[in-house]
């Protein structure tokens, strides 16, 4: 893993057991997507301030914040999300391959190929489970029926769920249970292989075993993927982000290595949130 | 902390932590006071409180420990929480150590009562003075959250060292001048080592409160005077 | 920060026990009235339903046979039946569908897709509950001036015009209502894959809402089945067997109209059999549609 600092962390050279090293010790990587003077307008009110900081490629970042900071609406302009609604819009630059997300000619089918999203309430598709993925992929690829089932295995293992529904492909996924349909939305996701996937409070709707499993998965997934979370609890974003974003009313108070912002956070009002004193 | 938590039993818990071990600090710097007083005034029966009393202080480092643990469970603190529990775990192991050497210190003066007395004992009550300030402004930077009180306990271990390394030299010498001093010297010798050791542990504590307060520690080597490690002492005549 | 309560202190004059009992009883007074009322209503209204069915039932079997299937009206007094009148009700009220269905569903997709909050959304919306309640002569006139007046007679083809034009708007709201339902998640779910908005709409919004919109279909075929008026300004009606569409055809409702007016005691029985029929038809769509709509909840 490239070790270009960030935001100042040094690289500790301290203890990497069998080459792994420990969250508090690893340094963040080269951004995947810039984010620069980005302000957000639903119709005339300004939801987000100037927001600059940039989301290294795989790895999680976590974005916190009391309700109403802004934090889900700067997930959702990452996706272009907000295209589906007249009156709101975005300026500013969030920059990924050379290419403005919020800028006026891009394409949002393919944007939206690369940036995939997984939401609060699992959504499956009113159909079966194979072709609830397949419909993603069809979207995009043209595949073989037999490279169509390969990717369709790869993805529902990827997303842990593979074992529970290998003999059931054909029955309709809207069977399946909560923690098991978010994993299935999670598959349906990277089926399409985008390179970061959001995710809008992925387990909040979830019992807390199917919590902790999603919480492995995306451990796991940000080998491949580089992630951006919006989060409530707090300690999820202290488990699972290796980078945490604060937001209050629509600015970014602080941003910082996950390690550094659950000890010694620089900000009053950050430490204040995170305490508990406030929010 | 300007603010209170949103949750009222969590400001109180914290608060009861801090006076838990605001207590226990008094209690160490009684428990050196009197040591010293009784080093200094041989009194056999001071001494004997000194070491019974030091069963307290065992027991509010337990009680100090489980109640920290208990915090860290139930609240799943961060930031400046964390570190506040954190430092006060770990400065009730630093009072607890003050308080057995304080304790040593009295049995040994139990002992020394006994013999005829050496040299002048003003280079200890200096020390010991000393060292119940610092003491006593650590806990004070403590009650306070004040991180430059702490920083200045941190500065202000040298002079105690520097005492320790001129009743060490003149005990040395005592010794060599006549065999029949060598108990009594001895054991004034470890006398002040413990009172050495009491001015470091204070200086740990000072260290915690800091890290707790700012967030960041203080640099890793501290003023230090300690040379008795390469102290020779030649016998007169060589 | 916190508001303090202590135990007890509860803001107020202390419960009066005898106070509490009299409201008790004078809400169980309210209750048992409020209660009888609605009952009784309800028994009136079933009474009425009832009578209805029963004579229904009785003077429709009477008059049930086989020939009522096979013959074709015929004149009072020979041994006539409503073939004619069934299969031309059958044309007219499935083409009627045929043609309204798709316009329907393409309306009430646009309104529930596309036009959600905007004016011209709300106009069309408004036009179309209007005509989902206009009295049906008058769509029968309309079509009459402009399908049958301009060619100069009925047609069969005029009458599935004015049956297409009553269904139309009764798909539009059970496509709107149905499409309304479906969360905003969803959609944003499928666009978040990088669909285009109207593969989201055919593949997902349709599938999800099919139950509710084929409900809703059923509603306008039994709807249609049984329209008289619309049918007298443009089908006219057809005492004999055809098939042809741009010539008057013959419907259940036209012929139970006109035979039960008559003097002769056969064409009553007969349109008795039809009205029977009717109502059987109606009733087996409507249980139809209530039970795939519960199937899928």
């Amino acid at each position: 893993m490239s070790s270009t600092t960030e935001t100042g962390t040094t690289e500790t050279g301290n203890q990497s057991f069998g080459g792994v090293q420990a969250r508090s010790e690893v340094a963040l990587n080269p951004p995947r997507i810039a984010i620069k003077n980005l302000d957000f307008f639903y119709g005339d009110n300004r939801a987000l301030k100037s927001i600059d900081f940039n989301i290294p490629e795989r790895q999680v970042t976590g974005m916190i914040g009391p309700s109403g900071c802004g934090k889900s609406t700067l997930l959702r302009v990452l996706n272009r999300m907000y295209s589906l609604y007249p009156g709101q819009r975005a300026t500013g630059e969030a920059m990924i391959d050379g290419m403005n997300i919020v800028g006026h000619d891009t394409d949002l089918n393919a944007l939206r190929a690369k940036i995939g999203m997984v939401f609060q309430k699992p959504t499956p598709f009113p159909m079966t489970i194979y072709e609830n993925i397949a419909f993603g992929i069809r979207l995009h690829e043209k595949l073989s029926r037999a490279q169509m089932d390969e990717r369709i295995e790869w993805a529902l293992s990827r997303a842990a769920i593979w074992d529970e529904v290998k003999d059931r492909l054909d029955a309709s996924a809207l069977g399946l249970s909560g923690g098991q349909q978010q994993r299935l939305c999670i598959a349906r996701t990277i089926a399409v292989r985008p390179e970061v996937i959001l995710f809008d409070e992925p387990t909040s709707a979830l019992d807390p075993i199917s919590t902790l499993k999603i919480e492995e998965l995306i451990d796991e997934l940000k080998r491949d993927f580089t992630i951006v979370i919006v989060t409530h609890n707090m300690q999820q974003a202290a488990r699972c982000a290796d980078q945490v974003a604060f937001f209050y009313l629509g600015e970014l108070i602080e941003v910082a290595p996950a390690a550094q912002m659950f000890t010694a956070p620089k900000h009053a009002k950050t430490q204040e949130y995170i305490t508990g004193r406030f929010g | 902390m300007p603010t209170e938590h949103i949750v009222r039993s969590y400001d109180e818990d914290l608060r009861k932590l801090r006076d838990m071990t605001a207590r226990m600090g008094g209690l160490a710097e009684r428990q050196v006071a009197d040591a010293t007083r009784a080093l200094v005034r041989r009194d056999t029966e001071l001494a004997a409180e000194v070491v019974q009393r030091d069963v307290q202080i065992d027991a509010l480092e337990r009680e100090i420990e489980a109640f920290c643990v208990r915090l860290l469970a139930l609240r799943q603190p961060v930031a400046a929480d964390l570190r506040v529990i954190i430092a006060a775990m770990k400065a009730s192991n630093d009072l607890e150590r003050i308080g057995d050497y304080a304790a040593n210190g009295a049995k040994r003066s139990i002992v020394l009562a006994s013999q005829t007395s050496i040299g002048s004992l003003n280079g200890f009550e200096r020390m010991a003075h000393l060292v119940q300030e610092n003491l006593k402004a650590a806990m004070d930077a403590l009650v306070n959250n004040d991180a430059e009180a702490a920083r200045r306990v941190w500065e202000a271990d040298e002079p105690v060292d520097a005492i320790y390394n001129g009743i060490f030299r003149e005990l040395l010498t005592f010794m060599m001048e006549d065999p029949r001093n060598i108990t009594a010297a001895t054991h004034m010798l470890f006398i002040a080592k413990n009172l050495e050791r009491i001015g470091d542990h204070t200086t740990n504590i000072a260290e915690r409160i800091y890290y707790a307060v700012r967030g960041d520690s203080l640099p890793d080597e501290r003023p230090k005077a300690d040379q008795s490690a390469f102290a020779v002492v030649r016998p007169a005549g060589e | 920060m916190s508001i303090s309560l202590s135990a007890g202190a509860v803001p107020g004059p202390r419960k009066d026990p005898e106070v509490a009992a009299a409201l008790g009883r004078r809400r169980k007074r309210v209750d048992i009235i409020i209660r009888s009322l609605c009952v009784g209503a309800t028994l009136v209204g079933l009474a009425f339903l009832a009578s209805i069915l029963i004579t229904l039932t009785y003077r429709g079997f009477e008059a049930m046979n086989l020939r009522v299937f096979t013959e074709v009206t015929a004149p009072p007094g020979s041994e006539g039946g409503l073939l004619n009148a069934i299969v031309g009700s059958l044309i007219q009220a499935s083409l009627g569908t045929l043609i309204g269905t798709p316009i329907g569903m393409l309306v009430g997709t646009y309104l529930a897709e596309y036009a959600r909050g905007s004016k011209f959304g709300n106009l069309v919306r408004f036009v179309s509950d209007i005509l989902l309640s206009a009295p049906s002569i008058l769509i029968g006139l309309f079509v009459y001036q402009i399908l049958v007046l301009p060619f100069g007679g009925f047609s069969g083809w005029a009458g599935v015009v004015a049956l297409a034009v009553i269904v139309i708007p009764v798909v539009v709201r059970t496509t709107e209502d149905m499409l309304t339902l479906i969360p905003n998640t969803l959609r944003e779910a499928v666009i978040g894959l990088g669909s285009p908005k109207w593969k989201m709409i055919v593949f997902i919004c349709w599938k999800s809402a099919l139950s509710g919109i084929i409900t809703g279909i059923l509603l306008a075929i039994a709807r249609v089945a049984g329209e008289t008026a619309p049918l007298l300004f443009t089908s006219l009606g057809n005492n004999a067997w055809s098939v042809d569409l741009t010539k008057p055809m013959a419907s259940l409702p036209i012929a139970i109209y006109s035979m039960a007016g008559s003097p002769f005691e056969d064409w009553i029985a007969l349109a008795w059999a039809g009205a029977l029929l009717i109502t059987l038809g109606v009733l087996s769509l409507n249980i139809l549609a209530r039970t795939l709509l519960r199937g899928r909840k």
